[in-house]
């Protein structure tokens, strides 16, 4: 304590070493950094390299791999269960994404009126994001079971259906069914994180609105919506990001099947890499995924930094 | 405006829609407490009962989770991984945030910025190369693999999260205290973490959610039923066969949803500020 106290009056000629090292910003912070640069590097930085690496190289699980080049992506490109995997990511990703986003907005505006036991519904709206992926998609399982389906039982008893939905056993039922289960997870999300954005909308705005005639919808498209786009753009970049690279959720209800139908890039690397055995190429799959990560990215930071541009504001 | 609209009116545009909204969101859960209490008989056979409700509950499932499997065991590993590595995140954490936003040391720009990076790096494509370092580190099979790679998931969130917290303690206070002799190490431990206990309370608490969701790295790291998390035992271990135990599947997925329900319904309120705050930064 003495010494630190030392450190922060001015004292005579130059501070020793151990003084420096104490008190000096640079190295201060860098002793603090120490910790979480530890981490992150060991095991996500190194990994993320170690990664690309394998995926130039023929490793199996058990036998360190010899440097193949590009071969595991030309194998790739020839393979039609990669191709679908693709198809499959950017279908589950774009309908999802799409939906999350439509249905959150919606949600959020509901909530966002005054209504009772308002804490209470916004804790229950959170739920299903809240409960861990997998066991939620346990319970979809269920839902979706070829003979007991609940859903099947109450179209037959309205008469809607004669026999019972084949849920997961159809491609593209399946396909939509594991859409179907990602929305329920994700609206949550988008909506409860916009709904905070919409609370800080000042209502006065509305109010001059109001007396200026404005429909809803006017308001909406005019205050709201730009008000909101920073926070669309952050909410949007992660709700993309994360059913892109979604993994649990298809393992849970499908495994990627019925006939591969439902493998996303992530469970066909997982498959190939880990239940293979071809690590080389499992890995080249989940490189594979770097460069539409990026694009997602780009695309919302961008769009992010134009829209701030346009409107005029130095912060958000 | 809301007070413009007429009461029939609010019910059309706001509580039916709102209703059916909830109800979907909630089906799933109710799905799942009332399988997890129905006899077998009633599971499979949907003309005896309505199956929308249970006539005779049962508790056999639960009770044959809870001593016929090792569920408790499963519990006890994802609670402890969970735990441990929730802690090594937030004090890495509440570090790396203090020095990025308070030190302003040289480059602690671009350092904030790198963290954002981390947290959109997702663990599905990271897996096949920890794997490897696991292996490599004889960390295979145990928790310890777990509570080291957990880490690289909560550490990004918690340091945006703290980031914006300790922006908001006003700085003065830190002054006076350099003034006073504090080293920075009591200023961060006497002034800036009591300050930042909500914060601190909502980094916890996303970060164990986190932990206790995690399923990719548990499912590659850890192979002994006797050593897996709830959610990879559930979805591994309850499968004989062609022949799925439905009831004690539900059972398995409700229990394992309560303890995070329960601590988060706790805690709601940090938790919605938390991500809206980290959104805002």
């Amino acid at each position: 304590m003495t010494d630190a106290a030392m450190g922060t009056r001015p004292i005579p000629g130059e501070p020793s070493a151990w003084t420096r090292l104490k008190t000096n910003r640079n190295w201060l912070g860098f002793w603090f950094m120490i910790p979480a640069a530890a981490f992150l590097l060991l095991f996500l930085a190194y990994p993320l390299g170690l990664g690309i690496w394998l995926s130039l190289t023929d490793a199996r699980i058990g036998r360190p791999g010899q440097f193949v080049g590009l071969e595991n992506f030309e194998w790739l490109s020839d393979d039609p269960v990669f191709w679908l995997s693709v198809f499959n990511t950017l279908l589950y990703t774009g309908v999802a994404s799409v939906f999350k986003f439509a249905i959150g907005l919606y949600l959020a505006i509901l909530l966002n009126h005054h209504l009772p036991f308002k804490a209470f519904l916004r804790a229950i709206v959170l739920l299903p994001f809240i409960v861990p992926t997998v066991l939620s998609a346990i319970a979809f399982w269920w839902i979706y079971d070829p003979q007991f389906s609940i859903i099947s039982w109450t179209l037959r008893q309205l008469g809607l259906i004669s026999s019972n939905i084949d849920f997961l056993g159809d491609p593209w039922n399946a396909r939509w069914s594991v859409i179907f289960a990602n929305i329920w997870r994700g609206v949550p999300f988008v909506a409860i994180t916009l709904l905070a954005g919409l609370q800080t909308v000042p209502p006065s705005l509305y109010e001059a609105a109001t007396i200026d005639g404005a429909s809803r919808w006017q308001m909406f498209r005019h205050i709201t919506y730009p008000l909101l786009t920073p926070i669309i753009a952050v909410v949007m970049t992660f709700s993309v990001l994360f059913t892109f690279t979604d993994f649990q959720l298809i393992w849970a209800i499908t495994r990627g099947g019925p006939v591969n139908a439902t493998h996303l890039m992530a469970t066909l690397s997982y498959q190939r890499a880990i239940l293979g055995g071809y690590l080389g190429e499992g890995a080249a799959i989940a490189t594979a995924m770097i460069p539409f990560l990026l694009a997602a990215i780009m695309v919302s930071w961008f769009g992010l930094q134009r829209r701030k541009w346009q409107q005029g504001e130095a912060d958000d | 405006m809301d007070y413009l609209m007429s009461t029939p009116r609010k019910v059309v545009t706001v509580y039916i829609p709102l209703s059916i909204i909830v109800i979907v969101l909630l089906f799933p859960f109710y799905w799942m407490a009332i399988t997890a209490i129905k006899p077998n008989q009633q599971l499979v056979n949907l003309d005896v009962v309505n199956p929308y409700w249970v006539s005779e509950p049962t508790l056999d499932h639960i009770k044959a989770l809870l001593f016929d499997t090792p569920y408790l065991h499963w519990m006890w590993n994802t609670m402890l991984v969970a735990i441990v590595a929730t802690f090594l995140s937030i004090v890495a954490s509440v570090l790396a945030a203090y020095a990025i936003v308070r030190l302003r040391y040289r480059g602690a720009q671009w350092i904030g910025g790198a963290i954002f990076l981390a947290y959109l790096v997702p663990p599905s494509i990271l897996f096949i190369p920890l794997s490897i370092i696991v292996v490599n580190y004889g960390l295979w099979d145990t928790p310890v693999a777990l509570m080291l790679t957990y880490p690289t998931i909560l550490i990004p969130f918690s340091t945006w999260l703290l980031m914006g917290y300790f922006k908001s303690i006003p700085f003065e206070l830190e002054e006076c205290a350099l003034i006073d002799g504090a080293s920075r190490w009591q200023i961060l431990t006497k002034i800036i973490l009591p300050l930042a206990v909500p914060g601190l309370i909502s980094a916890g608490i996303f970060a164990f959610t986190l932990c206790w969701n995690e399923f990719i790295y548990a499912l590659t790291f850890i192979s002994t039923p006797q050593n897996k998390t709830v959610p990879v035992a559930i979805v591994s271990e309850f499968v004989d066969g062609d022949i799925y135990r439905w009831g004690s599947l539900m059972a398995g997925a409700l229990l394992g949803s309560v303890p995070v329900a329960i601590v988060y319904m706790f805690f709601v309120n940090y938790y919605v500020s938390a991500m809206t705050g980290a959104v805002k930064e």
